[in-house]
């Protein structure tokens, strides 16, 4: 278990209740499941993929692997932003294959009970709804949870799609 | 102290299967693919001055085989009354027979059940 | 106690493999006269180990079939059954049989109905020989006339007589082991017998004088006490007698269990040399890492030059040890090509041809992974050379050809590759044919100006044939492109040389290893690529007059009097690039028997590079087949020269 899940499962968790890790891209909060995200990384260089969909970035070295690496804000149609020492990147673990994720900040690991969580309506944020599992307002901040899976999974159908 | 086994056969299925199978059962085991390494072997453990508490050893081997191996061990002071198992074929009746006369303390009919491999080193070893 | 047995189940179909191959080739031997007596006792061996290990498993046909194959030999080693023509035939037949029996039994599948048809053949072949019974082998525990009538098993008494004869102890056998398990048996009570022990002096301590009177009361049957004297019954007198009627019950026979279904897991045999001396390196290493730190520690300038020597020696004892490494996986290419031989002769058999095969370079050590993936292309290669290559007899001789053709299976290192050669003396292929069988195909148009290798080049395109009639025997399984496709998978290249008349040969080369990758580092605007250096021909930086644009067809670039595409890799990637031909350079490589350049900003220098999959975690990009980690730890990708001329078609 990473060091992130393992502390979030010291905090007293229902059976009920998910653990997401929470980030920002611009001034909106999403989350994804803690048990998915083997760490956290500071961003770093990227190598770009020839005639690959713009929210592939590209490739790093993650300890001598090669992983992909998907820019959330470009995956839903943000405006490029400028990278700073906030920027990370998220490494989610998806059956074998490794993913990074390229987001603004890295917020924190909330608990989420099952009863807070809402199905998604139209909402009007960017992210497309058949990537959302869910959402959550926590103290007053509103959180979409993302269905990493779904959303990686398009992505191969979409760069295929995209480049025929 | 471990016990010592010596396992010769040329199989190396066979071979790995008794040494597993002995060093469940707590021994130290010392492999040889055929007779002649089996001497050789038992001669560097001499060397140094430990000893081999127990030979299996197959019948079928190129170079030295094991009616001519348990005869040569047999004819050594380290592996005079050594206790030697001979893994043997029912078809082999007569091979057997020659085992013994060589000096085969006891046998094993191939195929066979790794407990009975310990039974049969149960009844030859204290 | 259970055991688990099928941890050794892989290294018992490894080991058959071998056994297979090795009574395959003695069995050609006869067929080449040069089989001796040591063949047939080899032949046999063969067979007892894979019997035994068989039954061990529980796999009933391969041990039936094998049983009675041993049998045959048997009689054969001893004489009484001579190796005839026939009889090795059908001894190859069964060899076939025994690998497709133990690839079921590995699959746990059921085994294919031939091999009963075969079992019957080879026991007829036995009986043929001289009919000696042999004797019913006698149980290991022997069982007694029993008493007729069963008792319930309770106490009964017994009195034991125990006599050993004198040279008990050089059998290895121990009388007390005997007292020690009858006494396990219940209550003993014994009486030593020392009537022949003689004075201390002329004692012989490795003679048994020692016999016993024993009683025992006991709840175990008959077969119980007998099974304590198992193995000193034929070197003693014993004799045991029930007070009281015993109990009859069977022995219960160990029998042994049938293997659980494993998963497989790939192994490889390693010789412990090679491991050996990878430690011994890895032991090396440690030492210069130390020596370069305590340079480190406390370091000056004026310490550079040592700095620097101790790096360099931390290079080169790194280089080392990712050779050796490397080297474990590598085995040697006759591993496939011993089962040419057979196939040969089957197919040459059949097809009533006189083929000699030559094989040369088995030792050349490949990386194991890149062995299996040759077996078939090399299959297909040989079947090839043997069906549509070589003529039969007649043929050759209208051609004033000897009438036995030959066949040559040779393998070498050169640089940093492997070479393996298939090559025949058969009719080759006529340059003229090949083309116009392409421009038929529409491979190719009439007025295109191909060189010979290009033309030769051609029939490895898919579609491509110049068979008449697909036999039954290559006329399956794969054609050249796939030969083609499976060879540069694995980042080789694979070429045809060919006369009319005389002969053919299919030569390919491969890279060292697949993990490791020979490449030119080069930058096209801010990236750097890695291209594998297998498929460069030069590199130069192009002069303006030299560059010519084709109506229609984009830019080409004259070399030495000969115009060859320019692709410009920025265009195909689409990155920037710095987009002017006489600035940047261009790096000539060869595909498919034809050159073309590839216009890059700068060329950084060789390096070996480490591959590593971009599929393992993302997917396969077309125009890369790869990517590595460079020295600062960035990654780089790996360009695949066929996939960026495939997309250059499409763009």
């Amino acid at each position: 278990m990473t060091q992130l899940a393992a502390l979030a499962a010291d905090s007293s968790a229902t059976a009920l209740t998910s653990q997401f890790l929470t980030f920002l891209l611009g001034a909106e909060q999403y989350g994804v499941e803690i048990l998915k995200v083997q760490e956290i990384r500071g961003y770093s260089a990227v190598t770009p993929i020839p005639n690959t969909p713009p929210f592939i970035k590209g490739v790093i070295n993650l300890r001598g692997t090669v992983v992909p690496v998907v820019d959330l804000r470009a995956k839903f149609a943000m405006e490029a932003t400028e990278y700073n020492k906030f920027t990370v990147i998220i490494v989610v673990t998806l059956g074998h294959k490794v993913t990074g994720l390229v987001v603004d900040a890295v917020s924190d690991v909330l608990d989420v009970p099952a009863a807070e969580m809402r199905a998604a309506p139209d909402l009007g944020t960017r992210a497309d709804t058949r990537f959302i599992s869910g959402m959550a307002t926590i103290g007053d901040r509103m959180t979409v949870l993302l269905d990493i899976d779904r959303l990686l999974a398009e992505d191969e159908t979409a760069a295929l799609e995209s480049l025929n | 102290m471990p016990r010592t086994a010596l396992v010769v056969d040329d199989s190396v299925t066979i071979r790995q299967m008794v040494s597993y199978t002995l060093k469940q059962a707590g021994f130290a085991v010392v492999e040889a693919v055929d007779g002649q390494d089996g001497l050789e072997r038992l001669e560097g453990v001499r060397l140094n001055g430990a000893h081999v508490d127990l030979i299996v050893t197959d019948l079928n081997m190129p170079r030295l085989d094991g009616i001519g191996f348990i005869r040569q061990l047999r004819g050594r002071p380290a592996s005079k009354f050594t206790p030697v198992l001979m893994l043997t074929t029912e078809s082999q009746e007569s091979k057997r027979q020659e085992g013994r006369a060589a000096g085969a303390t006891a046998w094993i009919v191939k195929p066979f059940h790794p407990d009975r491999l310990l039974q049969v080193v149960g009844k030859v070893l204290p | 106690m259970e055991l688990d047995l099928t941890r050794f189940r892989e290294t018992f179909f490894q080991e058959v493999t071998e056994h297979l191959e090795t009574m395959e080739s003695a069995l050609l031997s006869f067929r080449d006269g040069k089989a001796d007596g040591e063949t047939l006792n080899a032949i046999f061996r063969c067979a007892h180990s894979i019997k035994a290990g068989a039954a061990t498993f529980g796999f009933e046909a391969t041990t039936r079939f094998t049983h009675v194959l041993e049998s045959l030999l048997d009689r054969m080693r001893g004489n009484q059954i001579a190796p005839s023509g026939q009889l090795v035939e059908l001894l190859l037949r069964s060899v076939d049989v025994l690998r497709a029996l133990v690839d079921a039994a590995a699959r746990d599948e059921e085994a294919p109905p031939v091999w009963e048809g075969v079992l019957e053949e080879l026991d007829r072949a036995r009986v043929a020989g001289e009919p000696k019974q042999p004797k019913p082998a006698p149980e290991e525990e022997a069982a007694p006339p029993q008493n007729p009538a069963p008792a319930p098993p309770t106490a009964a008494a017994y009195t034991i007589g125990f006599e050993p004869a004198p040279e008990l102890f050089r059998l290895g056998l121990d009388p007390f082991l005997v007292l020690r398990d009858l006494a396990g048996l219940g209550s003993l009570t014994p009486e030593a017998d020392l009537s022949r022990l003689p004075a201390l002096a002329s004692l012989d301590p490795a003679t048994c004088y020692l016999g016993w009177r024993l009683n025992l009361e006991t709840t175990a049957p008959m077969e119980q006490i007998r099974d304590a004297f198992a193995f000193v019954e034929d070197v003693a007198t014993v004799s045991i007698s029930p007070v009281k009627a015993g109990a009859a019950a069977p022995a219960v026979e160990a029998s042994p269990k049938p293997g659980v279904r494993a998963t497989t897991r790939e192994t490889i045999r390693v010789a412990t040399e090679k491991v050996d001396g990878l430690i011994d390196l890895v032991g090396e290493l440690v030492i210069a890492h130390s020596m370069a730190a305590a340079v480190m520690n406390n370091f000056t300038a004026d310490r550079l030059p040592q700095l620097q020597a101790a790096m360099g020696d931390l290079e080169r004892h790194t280089r080392e040890l990712q050779e050796r490494a490397m080297r474990i996986r590598m085995t040697p290419v006759g591993t496939i090509f011993s089962r040419f031989p057979r196939l040969v002769h089957d197919i040459s058999q059949t097809l009533g041809k006189q083929i000699s095969l030559e094989i040369g370079g088995e030792e050349t050590e490949l990386d194991k992974g890149m062995v299996e993936r040759m077996v078939d292309p090399l299959t297909h290669l040989v079947r090839n050379a043997v069906d549509h290559g070589i003529e039969t007899p007649e043929e050759r001789r209208q051609a004033g050809k000897t009438e036995q053709g030959t066949l040559r299976l040779t393998a070498y290192h050169q640089g940093g590759n492997v070479i393996v050669e298939v090559t025949d003396d058969g009719r080759g292929l006529a340059t003229a044919r090949i083309r116009s069988k392409a421009i038929e195909r529409g491979l190719i148009s009439a007025d295109e100006n191909l060189t010979e290798e290009q033309i030769h080049a051609l029939i490895f395109r898919p579609g491509f044939s110049t068979a008449d009639t697909v036999s039954d025997v290559s006329g399956r399984g794969i054609g050249m492109d796939v030969v083609k496709k499976s060879v540069e998978a694995l980042n080789g290249t694979v070429t045809l040389q060919t006369a009319a008349g005389r002969g053919s040969t299919i030569r390919i080369k491969l890279p060292l290893t697949l993990a490791i990758l020979d490449g030119l580092l080069l930058k096209v605007g801010e990236q750097t690529y890695v291209m594998p250096l297998i498929s460069i021909v030069e590199s130069i930086r192009p002069r303006q007059e030299q560059i010519r644009g084709v109506a229609g067809r984009g830019d080409v670039i004259v070399v030495r009097k000969e115009p060859l595409q320019l692709l410009r890799l920025g265009r195909i990637f689409h990155i920037p690039q710095n987009g002017e031909p006489a600035c940047g350079l261009a790096v000539i490589v060869e595909h498919e028997g034809r050159q073309l350049a590839l216009l890059v900003d700068e060329l950084l220098g060789q390096q070996q590079v480490v591959v590593k999959s971009l599929e393992t975690n993302f997917r396969k990009v077309d125009g890369i087949t790869g990517a590595t980690i460079l020295g600062d730890g960035s990654a780089a990708l790996i360009l695949d020269i066929a996939g960026i001329v495939a997309m250059s078609h499409a763009a």
